[in-house]
């Protein structure tokens, strides 16, 4: 569970090498059919499990669209509501399946201009199922 | 066969850089209940997409779309309505080719989206797909098959290109990888550390390099004549004397060329693959990777600093990064 956060990180008040507090995203049956039919996605792999099974796979699993969004709450919950998003660019490893835990983990790698990029990784019990990077815009100047 | 996988890859050539069809419109503008309904799936609590308020008083001046949903918009749904199209559906032709050679699975590997605003509630959207690539046969621990990337350009009411996204996908045979049994995603998270790198040949004209490598140290081969050379080679190009000896490099260097692997994606590596040819201030050349950088923010002559990483049990290989992070934690 998060707590909304109210204020924004200021450029001047990230380093390169900062780590993102880190977030635990339980992978329930419940959290991947959500965030399938949240993003549209009928794809039987994300919500039947029989059929899941029938395709080799061992269960429902999340979907990359979702993936995208825990990306992006990982990274605005740490900046704050006047972040603003400019990039996200993720590949997907491991599947996320009912029953594991996502660790979300990142830092910042680089700052300039305003802009700050993130590298970030999602793992769970098999591995890693997303590495990444955001690119975000925060306000200049201190709170 | 070999004919027949020319045909086939020729075909599969012809279907690149088109357009997939049509420009696929919104079936709804961008809307709060949406918005709600996926803050909710995601948990995110980031009031500027929920409270009017709050938002009104933000950057945005007012309710904006998290930008992750970006592809949401344009989902097909579950009942998608029938249109005519104008355009001939080449998505579903290279599908229905794939699928009919066998590469009847698939799994989304890659997803990169860039954003040049925040979408509002009202915000109607449409999207143009061009099929940019589709990769020869590849081997991967999924199965064989073909890497197809996707570009997408997301426009408004207005005409105004608000987004663009990669989208890649792998169509693969099930069943042809090496971790066939297990699923898809976990068959290609699994690769990069299942598969070994590919090891040099140690000659006796190079073994100098690797064991200094193994010691903490960059070597560079030093001619009798004085001259420093890289790579090693048993002969000095100048003077052609066989005597040589090494001198320990400083590490630091300036990037003189470089590139940015993307595809192929070759196990265990990572992509975008940045690779350098790095002027070593002793004046040789060596190519190694460059970490700690995006790979557009590279320049011609950005001062860089080796390191020494050992990349597997026993395997050290030499990388840079930019020297400015010297002596950052």
């Amino acid at each position: 569970m998060s707590a909304a956060r109210t204020t924004t990180l200021r450029f001047d008040a990230v380093s390169v090498g900062d780590e993102l507090p880190s977030l635990e995203v339980p992978i329930t049956a419940t959290a991947i059919v959500a965030g399938a039919l949240a993003t549209r996605d009928f794809q039987d792999v994300h919500h039947d499990r029989d059929l899941a099974i029938a395709r080799g796979s061992k269960d429902i699993f999340m979907n990359i669209l979702t993936t995208n969004g825990y990306v992006g709450r990982f990274v605005s919950d740490w900046a704050g509501p006047d972040a603003m998003l400019h990039k996200i660019e993720i590949r997907l490893g491991a599947p996320n399946y009912p029953g594991d835990t996502m660790r979300m983990s990142g830092r910042v790698v680089e700052k300039r201009d305003g802009r700050v990029r993130v590298e970030l990784e999602g793992s769970n019990s098999l591995g890693n199922h997303v590495v990444g990077s955001v690119e975000l815009w925060l306000p200049e100047g201190r709170a | 066969m070999a004919d027949d996988s020319e045909a086939f890859q020729a075909r599969l050539a012809e279907l690149a850089g088109k357009p997939s069809g049509d420009p696929e419109r919104a079936r709804d503008p961008v809307n709060p209940a949406m918005i709600r309904h996926w803050c909710d799936a995601i948990d995110d609590r980031n009031p500027v997409y929920t409270d009017p308020e709050f938002a009104a008083h933000s950057v945005h001046g007012g309710l904006v779309a998290p930008p992750a949903m970006l592809q949401v918009w344009t989902m097909r749904g579950l009942r998608p309505p029938a249109r005519p199209q104008q355009r001939p559906d080449v998505q579903g032709q290279l599908m229905r080719l794939l699928d009919g050679a066998g590469f009847t699975s698939v799994v989304a590997t890659d997803c990169q989206q860039e954003y040049r605003r925040y979408l509002r509630p009202g915000d109607d959207l449409s999207v143009e797909t061009t099929i940019e690539s589709i990769s020869p046969e590849k081997r991967t621990a999924l199965g064989v098959g073909h890497f197809v990337t996707q570009r997408m350009s997301y426009r408004d009411q207005r005409g105004e290109e608000v987004a663009t996204m990669l989208f890649r996908i792998l169509k693969f045979k099930p069943g042809t990888g090496r971790a066939a049994a297990a699923s898809p995603e976990a068959a290609v998270a699994a690769s990069p550390r299942a598969v070994r790198r590919p090891r040099p040949a140690i000659t006796r004209d190079n073994a100098f390099f690797w064991e200094g490598l193994a010691e903490g140290k960059l070597l560079i081969q030093r001619c009798r004549c004085g001259r420093l050379r890289h790579p090693p080679g048993p002969a000095c190009p100048h003077c052609h004397s066989l005597h040589w000896d090494t001198e320990v490099a400083s590490g630091r260097g300036r990037v003189y060329s470089w590139v940015v692997a993307h595809h192929p994606a070759i196990p265990p590596f990572e992509y975008p693959n940045p690779i350098a040819l790095v002027e070593l201030e002793e004046g040789t050349r060596i190519v190694a990777n460059l970490v700690g950088v995006a790979p557009d923010a590279i320049r011609e002559g950005m001062p860089v600093v080796c390191e020494i990483a050992e990349v597997e049990p026993g395997f050290h290989v030499p990388r840079f990064r930019p020297a400015r992070e010297q002596g950052r934690p």
